[in-house]
C-alpha cells in the first residue's frame, strides 16, 4: 500500500476553509499517534509507545503552529461531513488496521511515511486546482512542509532495517487452536 | 461560513482505554461512532449505548454517553426497554455475530419485527473473539480450526436477509475501515424513524488473520437503495457478502407507544408485586 489517495475531485474555496483542513489534518493524526500509542502501552509494546508518542508531540506542535499562523482568520467549524477528504479517513492519520502488538520501529515509520505522502498529496492538489493566489500561497506552504516531513521521515527509516521475516511470530500465541 | 459546532467527535471519547488488539475493527467502529455522534450533535445525555458481552461489546465503556453492557445475547432487549420507557433518547445497540445471531439471535428477529427506532450496529467478524476462535453464525462452513476441524460444514446465517424478512426498517452494510463510509452510513440509520440494521465488517486480526484482507474485498453496492423488500432481498441474496452501503430502506412507521400508557398509575401497577 502507498501514501497514494483515491482521486476524487476536492475543491477548497477560501483560505479558512483551507486552514481548517490543515489544522483537523494534524489534530487528527496528533490523536491517532496518542490511540497507537496506547495501544502499544496496553500490549507490553513499550518501545513503539514511546515511538507513537513522540510523533503525536510533533503533530501536536504543528496543530498549533496552523492556528497561530492563521492569525486573525476565523476557522470555519467544520462537521464531520464538512470535511473534504479524498480518501475514507483523514489524509495524515496513521492506518489503524496495520497496527500489530509486535510491530518495530520500521513498522511504524512507514506508517508515519505514508501518512505524510498522503497529506502531501492533499495539499499539491489544493495548490494545482485553487483559483485565488492567497489560497495557493497557503497551500503552498503546507505542501511544502509535508515534503520536508516526508524527507525527515525518510531519513529516519535509514537507521531502522525491514525486519525479518518472522517478526510476529509469538512462542505464546493467544489463539486456542494453535 | 458554517454554523458553529461545539461538539467534535473526541467529546464523544471516554477516558478509558481501548483493550482491542492492535488493528482490530472495531477501533475504526469507535472512531465512526464518534464522528458520527459529531455530526449528529446530540449531547451525550441524550445517547444511550446498549451492549452484550464479547470484544465488540465492550463499545460503550470507550464511548462518552450513557452506557449499559450489559448480558450475552440481550442487548437488544435492553435497548428496546429503554427506548419505550425514554423515547427522547437515541439509542444505538451494538454488539458482535455471536452476541446478536448466536444467544440472542431470537432478539433480533423480534427487534426487527417491532420496529422500535433504535440503531443495531453489529461488528461483524464471522468469530468468538473474546472466547478465543470458535465458529460463529456467520462463519463459512469450511473454516477450518483446531475448535472446528475441518470447519463446521453449516450454512453461514444471513443477517441483512433476515433482518429485512423480519421487518427491519433500514438494512446497510459497511467496513470498518471506510470510517467515512461507515460514519455516513450511521448518520442515516440513526436518523432514520424505525429499526436500523448496519452489518460493519469489523476484522478480528487475531483470530481470523486473514480478514486483514477485507479492505481489497469490499465494494461499494453499484445501486441506490430501494424501499422495495422484495428487490432489496433479491440484491442481498445474490451478492458476495461484500457489498457496502445502504440496501433498504423502509418506509414502515415506526412502534410508538402512546405516551400516556406509559404514566399509568405506577402504585397500582407495582401492588400486587409488593413483599
Ligand atoms: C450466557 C453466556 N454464554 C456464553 C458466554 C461466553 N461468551 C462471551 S463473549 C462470547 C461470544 C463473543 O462473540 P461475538 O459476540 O461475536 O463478539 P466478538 O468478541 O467477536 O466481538 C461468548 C460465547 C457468556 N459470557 N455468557
Ligand atoms: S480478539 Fe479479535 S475481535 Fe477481539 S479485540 Fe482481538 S482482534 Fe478484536
Amino acid at each position: 500500500m502507498t501514501g497514494k489517495q483515491p482521486k476524487v475531485l476536492i475543491s477548497i474555496e477560501t483560505e479558512a476553509e483551507l486552514l481548517a483542513h490543515a489544522h483537523a489534518i494534524e489534530q487528527d493524526a496528533l490523536e491517532r499517534y496518542r490511540m497507537l500509542a496506547d495501544q502499544m502501552e496496553a500490549h507490553n509494546n513499550p518501545v513503539l509507545a514511546e515511538l507513537f508518542r513522540e510523533l503525536a508531540s510533533h503533530e501536536e506542535k504543528h496543530a498549533a503552529e496552523i492556528l497561530s499562523r492563521a492569525g486573525n482568520i476565523a476557522l470555519p467549524d467544520l462537521r464531520p461531513s464538512e470535511f473534504k477528504w479524498p480518501g475514507v479517513d483523514s489524509p495524515e492519520s496513521a492506518e489503524l488496521d496495520l497496527a500489530h502488538y509486535k510491530m518495530t520501529p520500521w513498522h511504524a515509520l512507514q506508517m508515519a511515511l505514508r501518512a505524510e505522502q498522503r497529506a502531501f498529496a492533499f495539499f499539491d492538489h489544493v495548490v494545482n486546482s485553487a483559483g485565488d493566489p492567497n489560497l495557493k500561497a497557503w497551500a503552498e506552504e503546507f505542501r511544502d512542509e509535508e515534503a520536508e516531513h516526508v524527507e525527515l521521515v525518510e531519513r529516519l527509516l535509514e537507521k531502522y532495517p525491514e525486519p525479518e521475516p518472522g517478526w510476529d511470530e509469538d512462542d505464546d500465541l493467544p489463539a486456542l487452536q494453535d | 461560513m458554517n454554523a458553529p459546532v461545539s461538539l467534535k467527535a473526541s467529546d464523544y471519547k471516554s477516558d478509558l482505554k481501548p483493550v482491542w488488539c492492535p488493528g482490530c475493527g472495531d477501533y475504526h467502529v469507535l472512531l465512526a461512532v464518534t464522528k458520527a455522534l459529531a455530526e449528529l450533535q446530540r449531547p451525550a445525555h441524550d445517547i444511550a449505548v446498549i451492549s452484550g458481552i464479547g470484544c465488540s461489546s465492550r463499545i460503550p465503556a470507550y464511548l462518552n454517553a450513557y452506557g449499559f453492557h450489559g448480558v450475552h445475547g440481550r442487548a437488544l432487549p435492553l435497548g428496546t426497554g429503554l427506548k419505550v420507557a425514554r423515547p427522547e433518547l437515541t439509542v444505538l445497540v451494538a454488539g458482535g455475530d455471536g452476541d446478536g445471531f448466536s444467544i440472542g439471535g431470537n432478539h433480533f428477529l423480534h427487534a426487527c419485527r417491532r420496529n422500535i427506532d433504535i440503531t443495531y450496529l453489529v461488528m461483524d467478524n464471522q468469530v468468538y473473539g473474546m472466547t478465543k476462535g470458535q465458529p460463529s453464525p456467520t462463519t463459512a462452513p469450511d473454516w477450518d480450526s483446531a475448535l472446528s476441524p475441518g470447519g463446521t460444514g453449516l450454512r453461514p446465517f444471513h443477517p441483512l436477509v433476515i433482518a429485512l424478512a423480519s421487518g427491519a426498517n433500514f438494512v446497510a452494510r459497511t467496513f470498518s475501515g471506510d470510517i467515512k463510509g461507515t460514519t455516513q452510513t450511521l448518520v442515516e440509520a440513526i436518523r432514520h424513524p424505525g429499526f436500523s440494521f448496519v452489518e460493519v465488517l469489523s476484522p478480528c486480526v487475531t483470530f481470523r488473520p486473514e480478514q486483514r484482507e477485507w479492505k481489497s474485498a469490499v465494494h461499494a453496492a453499484p445501486v441506490t437503495p430501494t424501499d422495495d423488500p422484495a428487490r432489496a432481498a433479491r440484491r442481498i441474496m445474490t451478492d458476495d457478502g461484500f457489498n457496502t452501503g445502504i440496501l433498504f430502506r423502509g418506509t414502515r412507521d415506526p412502534y410508538s407507544l402512546a405516551r400516556s400508557d406509559t404514566v399509568a398509575d405506577m402504585t397500582a401497577f407495582e401492588r400486587p408485586f409488593e413483599l
